[in-house]
């Protein structure tokens, strides 16, 4: 058990920084009314150090507040999807000649109305991101992009024709839950046509998590800061895992 | 307007010569051809509007109609069985609007006798012509009532809630907090409609539908909050995507001041079809032409998508085709705003030094041109603290080379659309930097053959180079071989090329012929 609150200048002084907005005038009822709400949610003290009209009827503030929840450190278990233990490009090619012994197909694409190509991209194409090379580059690899606004049902055609081995989904927007309604659909015309065991499927986007992509019937979410190696560790350990049961 | 980076005056008219080069051939496919969106475009300028029971707007209506009736009826253009009807049947325009939402066919009555048909035509021009100019008029009465009470440059917010009403609220506070330009930023997926919806909307997915009651509700919303704060706030839209001209028409009649158009951008990152696109948008421009309307180019989307140290030259490329088919579509220098943005990733050693002379260049190689000048976004993270940071350094870049038009950035860019907060804190950042910095433009000069004047240089040269290779093989041949924003877009692939319609012997568009002749710009003529 190792006790945690947030550090300010000492520990377990507990202090937070707060901005928000509240729908009434700027003032000094405004500002009370922000001090008390903070307290509301359980921080012991409150200072309101700035406030400031937005317009007639909305104002800003920044607050500082003092908690006293703690949480044990020991008991948190992480969403993130395990990126410690994958391979370089060089080990993925090895692993996949070792273990697959053949070329393995995957096909990524940007799906429904979304049309965020860069994530994808950043995956799947040769010259990759951040000093991590992209799906195109591996030997052993065949990669097909097929790039944004993609329906789902031509993913799962193309998927199909190529006899792709593993499915990439990007999302990016996620307003009004989009990306859900998308990553399920996939899901359920997969299992529709009954080869949702056919593929390894893997969600990602800056707001997709491990836990989420898990729930929805993907193998694995991947989210900000992922890079291919990642990806490809996954996908190739998740295939001969198949194998093997 | 100072030279500071000694460009060579040659250089740059030889990349203007390379791009009228380039947009020549593209300006003769235009001419031949029009589209159901260019069609439906003029039947709102003749006044068609509203929508069946299932939510079909007219426009489309009488386009499906006509070319259900017989597939060359467009050639003639769609406004002759419009016109028709509504002479045959005597009714006036709402009349007919609600007819045909109502199950009336245009194309069911014969054709009645051409003289009529063009004077109610031209009567309908008129019309149009009026109310489109009334708008410029009272946009110029009131930018010079109030003038100078603008920020310089203009500080432009988006809103994005989905909802109208809810936009209402937050483009008021963004106005009254010191934005001089609302954009109402669209839904996903609106670029890929081939209709433009109708009435006030409440549900959208990271922007709110372009309607033309939307429009009318924010620009009286805007209005009224100038007359309070005494300042023109302008009102700005996109007109992009398989509706550009449509939605270049609805902007006209409802005085927006600012319209996104690209000539490239639904072609790229769109995937919408190339012919459609050079066809679609140059109507849509002669429209924003007319209306006094700015247009924003899409520069950014290059840089966004690609490295924007290394691709920098394809904004500057941009910029002069963007420049050049406004040119054919009779836009004046005065209302292209031109794109270019502050995208370089923010760990380069001497980034700063690299945006600076890339804005100051476009500063200078349009200098009469009301730059439009966005943030960074593309590096902007979860960190609020140094995407303020980053924000800040943009703000001053644009104030230090005089650019026209500013989009504000957002801390919050790389989490979800703005919180009202969020735009307080961007014009309050800008304010401080642009008032704080006032006279520097003016006082400061560059290092002879230094950091910057040497980028800018580099820079025209690439330019001047990926132009040629662009003029060697055509600009079709370009764009479908990737060598834009690193995408290749087959020639017939894309969506909307079943839209194109190849004008006829006897192609009548009076609505057309009367902008080409307003604006002094030449365009096909049809046989008649
Ligand atoms: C560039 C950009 C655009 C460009 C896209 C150009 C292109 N060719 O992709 C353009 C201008 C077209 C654009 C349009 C829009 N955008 Co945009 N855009 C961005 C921006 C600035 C950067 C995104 C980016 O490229 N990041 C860099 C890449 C490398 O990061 P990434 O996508 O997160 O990818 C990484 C991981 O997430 C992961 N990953 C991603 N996908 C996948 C897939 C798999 C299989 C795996 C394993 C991993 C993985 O790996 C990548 C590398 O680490 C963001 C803001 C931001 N800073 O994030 C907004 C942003 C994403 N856009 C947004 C919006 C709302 C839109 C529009 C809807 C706006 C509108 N109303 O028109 C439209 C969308 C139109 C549409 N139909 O989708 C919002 C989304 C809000 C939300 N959460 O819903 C953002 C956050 C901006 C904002 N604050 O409003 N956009």
């Amino acid at each position: 058990m190792r006790v945690v609150r947030p550090y300010g200048d000492t520990l377990d002084d507990g202090k937070v920084q707060l901005s928000f907005t509240l729908p009434v005038p700027d003032g000094a009822k405004g500002r009370e009314a922000a001090r008390k709400l903070v307290l509301s949610w359980g921080f012991k003290d409150c200072e309101v150090t700035h406030s400031h009209p937005l317009s007639a009827d909305f104002s800003f503030y920044v607050a500082y507040g003092k908690t006293e929840a703690s949480i044990d450190y020991d008991s948190v278990v992480a969403d993130e999807a395990e990126s410690d233990g994958s391979m370089d490009m060089d080990g993925v090619n090895a692993f996949i000649r070792e273990h697959i012994g053949r070329k393995v197909v995957i096909v990524g694409a940007c799906t429904g109305f979304d049309a965020h190509t860069v994530g994808i991209d950043a995956i799947m194409n040769m010259k990759g991101y951040n000093h991590h090379y992209g799906l195109e580059r591996y030997p052993m690899v065949e990669a097909y992009n097929l790039g944004a606004q993609v329906p789902n049902e031509k993913l799962i055609e193309f998927a199909a024709k190529v006899k792709a081995d593993a499915i990439l989904v990007s999302q990016v927007v996620t307003q009004k839950d989009v990306h859900l309604r998308n990553l399920a659909e996939l899901v359920e015309l997969l299992e529709a046509r009954g080869e949702r065991r056919k593929y390894v499927l893997v969600a990602g986007g800056p707001r997709i998590g491990n836990k989420l992509a898990v729930e929805l019937g993907y193998d694995v979410g991947f989210g900000k800061g992922s890079y291919a190696d990642h990806v490809a560790s996954f996908v190739v350990r998740k295939m001969v895992e198949r194998q093997r049961s | 307007m100072q030279n500071k980076l000694h460009l060579s005056a040659e250089r740059v008219a030889y990349a203007r010569r390379l791009a009228e080069k380039i947009a020549e051939p593209v300006a003769r496919f235009i001419d031949g051809h029009s589209s159901m969106t260019v069609e439906r475009a003029t039947l709102r300028l003749a006044g068609a509007d509203g929508a069946n029971p299932d939510g079909v707007p007219v426009p489309n209506l009488v386009v499906d109609q006509v070319r259900a009736a017989d597939p060359s009826f467009l050639e003639d253009g769609v406004l002759l069985r419009y016109v028709n009807a509504l002479v045959k049947s005597g009714s006036t325009v709402a009349e007919l609007n609600a007819k045909i939402a109502a199950g009336f066919d245009v194309s069911s009555l014969p054709l009645g006798e051409r003289a009529a048909i063009e004077r109610k035509a031209a009567e309908l021009v008129d019309r149009a012509a009026e109310r489109i100019r009334g708008n410029r008029e009272r946009r110029e009465a009131k930018r010079s009532e109030w003038a100078g009470k603008n920020n310089d440059p203009l500080l432009y917010l988006i809103v994005a809630t989905g909802n109208i009403y809810e936009d209402v609220k937050q483009a008021t506070a963004a106005a009254e907090q010191g934005a001089d330009v609302i954009a109402v930023i669209r839904t996903t997926a609106q670029s890929l409609l081939d209709y433009v919806p109708y009435g006030a909307t409440t549900e959208g997915f990271g922007g709110t539908y372009a309607t033309q009651e939307n429009f009318r509700i924010m620009r009286a919303a805007l209005d009224e909050v100038a007359e309070r704060q005494k300042r023109y706030i302008l009102l700005t839209n996109y007109a992009s995507g398989l509706c550009m001209p449509e939605i270049a028409a609805m902007g006209a009649l409802e005085r927006l001041d600012m319209m996104l158009n690209d000539s490239m951008y639904g072609i790229l990152f769109r995937d919408i079809n190339m012919y459609r696109t050079f066809v679609d948008q140059k109507f849509s421009r002669m429209i924003n032409a007319y209306a006094g309307i700015i247009i924003n180019t899409g520069e950014d989307n290059y840089l966004t998508t690609s490295d924007a140290y290394e691709k920098a030259y394809t904004v500057l490329a941009s910029q002069l085709l963007n420049e050049r088919f406004g040119f054919q579509a009779g836009l004046p220098p005065k209302l292209l705003g031109l794109g270019h943005a502050f995208e370089m990733d923010p760990t380069i050693r001497n980034g700063f030094l690299y945006e600076l002379a890339q804005a100051q260049m476009a500063r200078e190689i349009f200098p009469e041109h009301p730059l439009k000048y966005m943030p960074p976004t593309k590096f902007m993270s979860g960190d609020i603290f140094k995407g303020l940071a980053m924000n800040t350094m943009f703000n001053f870049v644009s104030k230090a080379t005089n650019q026209g038009i500013h989009l504000l950035g957002m801390l919050t860019e790389a989490i979800h659309t703005p919180f009202m907060m969020d735009r307080f804190l961007a014009v309050d950042n800008a304010k401080y930097v642009m008032n704080n910095m006032e006279g520097f433009a003016d006082d400061v000069e560059f290092k002879k053959g230094g950091v910057v004047m040497t980028r800018a240089r580099e820079v025209l040269d690439q330019t001047i180079a990926f132009l040629e290779e662009v003029g060697g093989m055509g600009l079709f041949d370009a764009i479908e071989r990737g060598l834009f924003a690193e995408v290749k877009r087959p020639k017939d692939g894309g969506k909307g090329l079943e839209g194109l319609i190849k004008k006829g012997p006897t192609y009548w568009n009076p609505f057309e012929e009367r902008l080409e002749r307003e604006l002094g710009i030449s365009g096909a003529k049809g046989g008649n």
